[in-house]
């Protein structure tokens, strides 16, 4: 026990940094650049031309339709053969972003779609552009009810960062890997490693409340909705 | 003025309007009435242009725009002429995620540009002349029907439309509710609003109509004085629906003056 607790103590600066400096940035950098891409795939299923459409439809296929390790694998391992040679960092980010980006295209198409057609008529019955409409009405109906999903494909994006230590990522997961090796101590070690990711998704959970209370203003009209 | 010539619309195979001409003067209000389907809406929303005729001419005050099928109009052109409109909802679609002030001055910020002091004041003005002032600060979904679609017409005014567009503005409301909106849309006549209303609501459409346009089958069948329609209307198709409606509303006519 008392091998165990200071084993855990003296391994926690190690997976600690692992995270800060690898798995939270990893995780912020590849959801924000995610989302940009999921929204503008979304804008182009939404209101692009045919063959658009057909091509942001192809790329979710495949993204979606592929094992996020294996997506991981071609592009560190894989692309150098082809010439492209990768850090782990921007390989793992690029992955992440990809991924991301396809999820979370399907969750803003929904929740733009969900918007009633009524809702632009007014918009447009005011004068506004399409891009005023969008950015004033429709935009920020859609936030509301994207919150939840948005929240969960964070929530799902933070535990899944720790594939990135099989490319060589030297984050949280792979961190506590590294100690094993030398320590022999997998259970405490994994232990120790799953509780620091449980302590960052609780950590985004209390956030996904908070900001779902925040939205959930205007007289609750998603529960008058509903 | 607001004048039509030769409207079409087609929806595919479907043609909702067969060449409908009108003239709207300044300061009138006409009702358009005829059974379902005979292009009430279709006509109002062609006139702000949430509905792009296939062909025809429109010319709201100096902006006129010709359109033709297979040319792509200017969507500059499309908003500088709706600017010039306001409408108002069967089912008053006010922003939910916005306050009734909110709702009112969004058309004057975002649209106009206004400051936000100055459009909060003309805002306030308007809701206090729809009697609801004091909701200023409500949420939509707090409201009753017919004060929603009170804030609506305000949100329609604020940009001082030349025209305001009603499709049924009273059809989603109890008989109560509706009375409130009948009264707004009186006092608005009175002012000298210009207003056209598609309306199954005999009522609304006796009590403050100058000119009645009876649709059918996306054409007009015939145009008068509200009088004229309701009490001589020289068609027999007029003839009997009116007094379809007016059986199914048990609501008399001729004291219906246009007022
Ligand atoms: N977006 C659309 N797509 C296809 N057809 C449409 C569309 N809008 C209207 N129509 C058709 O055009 C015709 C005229 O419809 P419109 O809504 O103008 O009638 P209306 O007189 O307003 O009827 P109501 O009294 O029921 O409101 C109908 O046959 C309708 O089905
Ligand atoms: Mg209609």
């Amino acid at each position: 026990m008392q091998h165990w607790l200071s084993l855990m103590a003296s391994s926690f600066p190690f997976l600690l940094r692992g995270a800060l400096v690898f798995t939270v940035p990893l995780t912020l950098l590849s959801f924000t650049f995610g989302l940009l891409l999921g929204f503008g795939i979304a804008l182009v299923r939404l209101f692009g031309g045919r063959l658009s459409i057909a091509a942001a439809r192809f790329y979710v296929w495949m993204l979606r339709g592929t094992p996020l390790l294996v997506q991981l694998f071609i592009i560190f391992y894989g692309l150098p053969s082809v010439g492209i040679v990768l850090d782990a960092f921007p390989a793992a980010l690029i992955g992440f972003t990809l991924n991301v980006g396809a999820y979370t295209s399907e969750i803003i198409r929904a929740v733009i779609a969900s918007v009633p057609k009524g809702q632009w008529e007014a918009a447009y019955s005011i004068g506004m552009s399409w891009g005023q409409a969008m950015r004033r009405t429709i935009l920020p109906q859609a936030a509301r009810v994207a919150v939840p999903p948005l929240s969960n494909t964070f929530i799902s994006l933070v535990k899944d960062t720790s594939l990135a230590a099989a490319v060589t990522l030297p984050e949280l997961f792979r961190a506590a890997q590294r100690i094993v090796a030398t320590s022999y101590e997998p259970m405490i070690l994994y232990v120790e490693a799953a509780l620091i990711y449980l302590a960052l998704s609780s950590v985004l959970s209390i956030l996904q409340v908070r900001l779902e209370h925040r939205l959930g203003r205007s007289g609750g009209f998603l529960e008058a909705k509903s | 003025m607001i004048k039509l010539t030769n409207i079409e619309k087609r929806f595919g195979a479907l043609v909702a309007l067969k060449g409908v001409s009108a003239v709207i003067a300044e300061g009138t209000v006409t009702a358009l009435i005829g059974p379902s389907g005979g292009g009430k809406s279709t006509m109002l929303r062609s006139i702000n242009l949430l509905e792009i005729p296939t062909s025809g001419e429109l010319t709201i005050g100096e902006e006129t725009i010709v359109f033709q099928s297979g040319v792509k109009v200017d969507g500059k052109a499309v908003r500088r002429l709706r600017r010039q409109t306001g409408m108002v909802f069967q089912n008053f679609q006010l922003f939910p995620h916005q306050t009734a002030l909110a709702n009112v001055m969004e058309g004057l910020t975002t649209v106009l540009k206004w400051p936000a002091d100055k459009a909060r004041a003309r805002a306030l003005a308007l809701l206090e002349k729809v009697g609801l002032a004091h909701k200023a600060e409500a949420w939509p979904a707090t409201l009753s029907g017919g004060q929603q679609q009170r804030v609506a017409i305000a949100r329609a005014l604020a940009p001082s439309p030349r025209v305001l567009l009603c499709d049924e503005p009273t059809s989603a409301l109890d008989p109560e509710l509706s009375g409130e909106v009948v009264d707004v849309l009186a006092q608005l006549a009175r002012e000298g609003t210009t207003m056209v209303m598609a309306t199954h609501d005999l009522r609304l459409a006796s009590k403050i109509a100058d000119r009645v346009i009876f649709l059918e089958a996306g054409m007009i069948v015939e145009t008068g004085t509200a009088r004229e329609i309701f009490t001589t209307p020289r068609h027999e198709r007029t003839r009997r629906f009116i007094s379809t409606l007016t059986q199914r509303d048990e609501v008399g006519v001729d004291g219906g003056d246009a007022s």
